[in-house]
């Protein structure tokens, strides 16, 4: 499972976010779920954080559990899933979106409508989309292994989550299992803005790297240029969820472009 | 092998940990603390003396003929878990974690309910052992439940009505795990069932199995030999598991798990998750669910609270798997029959949860004739639940007529 021995199967996000640190500061990742407020604005909006900044795509599937989530991307979801979204829909939508743009898309989905799926299915289906791969963020390592497998034979990235509460033992298992990035939690918490973006972000890093991590980005609670500034004096990229799908509710795919184009600010090399 | 030997984090195909990464070192410390009081006397004896002195342990068990007159003639014997302090089985656990929060050194803790008995029981917890105390509660709980929201406050509690999703306990148990995730330094989150990720199955479990152990002794007592049967209801499958888990080795005692059918299992509305859901993931385990083909979890029904969840424990769905323990659905109309027909003629009202155990008991006699003896935990009692009957046999409503 170490990551650099698929040199075969070079990940196409950790290429993605390598680029960003010789043009710039690092990566931004944007999350947007599939199905909100519709599909086809849910498509545009996505296209719309590639044209304007967003380096890597992070599209999430609604569940109806999502324990992760905070009330912004709860809300989105919930509105997703009462107009009749379908997991069907999420892939119709990475086929649309990877048409209009080169920017990888990955899909953040809970574990269990993977499960009902069918992993292996759901690992072709993804990929003849033209998708990159999955973060999981309800689903360990540990209890990965259909995932793993089917993961290795489809060359997909599969992004797990590290937190500040991990042993080193387990980063290591996170470095080792990730492909693509790994999943840094900045914070202990779930999804949405927060005004600081925790110092155990920083220490979080460092120790990822010491396990051996070649490609982390940092996540929740990111939503303003200067945490993204901040984030990647350190990190290789940055998520933003919450802060883009509140603009997408409250401004449209322009309003979420315009957000997109300000966040991406924070990514530009100023030292 | 021994079934009771089994602890988890998988039985059979079924448990693990489907979590965040970020809970994961908080569920390895209740682990680790959980088998090191196991095996430590003094967590033991501090335990045995709040059954005691506090709960009011052993329960009772009271045989009950002229309910069984209507079971084919079948013994029938009730386990008093409803004699319990607070009024139901759930105490038996929640005392139990309380204990173990003060060992880990943490202060505030945090649970989810349905019904209300959980939350009423980790409130009255919180209160004996001096701990801060937030109870989340689907909103739609709330309002059927609101007897027990005051309880709760009365208590010290604060009672967080929980506005997302189907607003009802699934949702509850979202919210819980959000604010665990957020403030696990200082927050243990005492679960209520025997579902969630490890170690809550098998720690729930242990802390229930007095319920079994208690009655296996009580019925060999009465009446000289196992019971023929062992009726309960099944929510999250708690109380089931309690009083299941001493007869696991004993092959001649047939287990029964009775699940609420709402409007009948062949309908939208209900939540007999083993008669009619299929294998997933919910809430950090993999078991059985009810869901659609997209793995989106659908909402159950059910008259009582504390069986309207769409998922149920992993050792249930184990034992089902492996044809250890038989479930089978009972709609509410069968449980509230049952639910009367217990008042009337023995004067004990029941929860309406428990009254699923009592109609699935009733049946039961019926196939097992008159020479068995069945065993039905009566997990609580029916005090939180008389406006629900109140409605349901239009006892309450102005100029209501004895039915």
């Amino acid at each position: 499972m170490n990551p650099n021995h698929s040199a075969t199967t070079a990940s196409r996000v950790e290429a993605a976010i390598a680029v960003t640190k010789t043009s710039g500061a690092g990566a931004l990742v944007g999350y947007l779920p599939a199905g909100f407020p519709d599909l086809q604005t849910s498509i545009d909006a996505a296209v719309a954080l590639a044209d304007n900044g967003v380096d890597v795509i992070e599209l999430g599937l609604p569940y109806s559990d999502p324990v992760m989530d905070g009330p912004v991307i709860q809300h989105a979801t919930q509105v997703a899933l009462a107009a009749g979204f379908r997991l069907r829909d999420g892939f119709t939508a990475v086929r649309a979106i990877a048409e209009r743009t080169n920017v990888p898309v990955v899909l953040m989905t809970y574990w269990n409508p993977v499960m009902q799926y069918g992993v292996e299915r759901f690992a072709d289906d993804l990929v003849s989309a033209g998708g990159a791969g999955l973060i999981t963020p309800d689903l360990i390592p540990d209890e990965a292994a259909e995932w793993l497998a089917a993961s290795e034979r489809t060359g997909l990235d599969r992004i797990f989550l590290a937190a500040p509460t991990s042993t080193d033992e387990r980063l290591r298992q996170a470095v080792e299992a990730s492909r693509g990035f790994v999943y840094a939690v900045s914070t202990m918490g779930i999804t949405g803005a927060r005004a600081d973006v925790d110092a155990a972000a920083r220490t979080l890093v460092r120790r990822l790297r010491e396990a051996g991590a070649t490609s982390t980005c940092v996540g929740l609670g990111i939503s303003t240029a200067e945490q993204v500034a901040e984030v990647l004096e350190y990190a290789d990229g940055a998520i933003v969820g919450s802060a883009l799908v509140k603009a997408l509710a409250d401004g449209g795919v322009s309003g979420v472009a315009d957000a997109a184009a300000a966040l991406a600010e924070g990514t530009r090399r100023t030292k | 092998m021994s079934l009771r030997a089994e602890t988890g984090p998988y039985f059979g195909d079924f448990g693990g940990r489907f979590v965040p990464e970020s809970l994961i070192a908080a569920l390895d410390e209740l682990t680790e603390a959980w088998e090191l009081a196991k095996a430590d006397p003094e967590f033991r004896a501090e335990l045995d003396e709040l059954n005691r002195s506090y709960i009011g342990r052993p329960s009772l068990i009271t045989e009950v003929p002229r309910f069984a007159e209507h079971a084919g003639g079948a013994r029938i014997i009730l386990k008093r878990e409803d004699l319990n302090h607070t009024g139901s089985h759930k105490i038996n656990n929640v005392l139990g974690q309380a204990i173990l929060t003060k060992r880990i050194g943490k202060t505030r803790i945090i649970a989810e309910t349905g019904a209300g008995q959980h939350g009423v029981a980790t409130a009255t917890a919180a209160a004996l052992f001096g701990m801060e105390c937030v109870i989340y509660m689907g909103e739609v709980d709330t309002e059927r439940q609101a007897l027990n929201v005051a309880r709760m406050r009365l208590l010290g509690a604060e009672v967080v009505p929980v506005k997302t999703g189907s607003r009802t306990l699934k949702d509850a148990i979202n919210e819980a795990m959000r604010d665990w995730v957020t403030n696990v330094e200082s927050t243990n989150y005492i679960f209520g069932t025997v579902a969630g990720p490890h170690p809550f199955p098998s720690m729930v479990r242990d802390l229930q199995k007095i319920i079994g152990d208690e009655a296996r002794e009580q019925v060999l007592e009465l009446t000289g030999k196992l019971p023929d049967a062992v009726a309960a209801c099944v929510g999250g499958g708690s109380n089931a598991i309690g009083i299941f888990h001493a007869f696991l080795d004993d092959a001649t005692v047939g287990l029964y798990g009775f699940e609420a059918a709402g409007d009948g299992a062949d309908t939208p509305r209900h939540a007999a998750t083993i008669t009619k859901g299929r294998p997933g993931v919910l809430h950090g385990a993999r078991s059985m669910l009810l869901q659609d083909e997209d793995g989106q979890t659908i909402e159950s029904h059910s008259i009582s609270a504390g069986l309207d969840y769409p998922g149920v424990g992993p050792e249930h769905a184990w034992l089902a798997s492996i044809g250890r323990a038989s479930y089978r659905p009972i709609t509410d109309a069968q449980a509230m029959d049952a639910f009367r027909l217990l008042s009337r003629t023995e004067g004990i009202i029941p929860a309406i949860e428990s009254s699923h155990a009592l109609a699935g008991a009733l049946e039961l006699g019926k196939e097992l004739g008159p020479e068995a003896v069945i065993l039905v935990n009566l997990s609580g009692r029916g005090d939180k639940d008389m406006e629900t009957a109140g409605r349901y046999f239009h006892l309450i409503d102005e100029g209501a007529v004895q039915s």
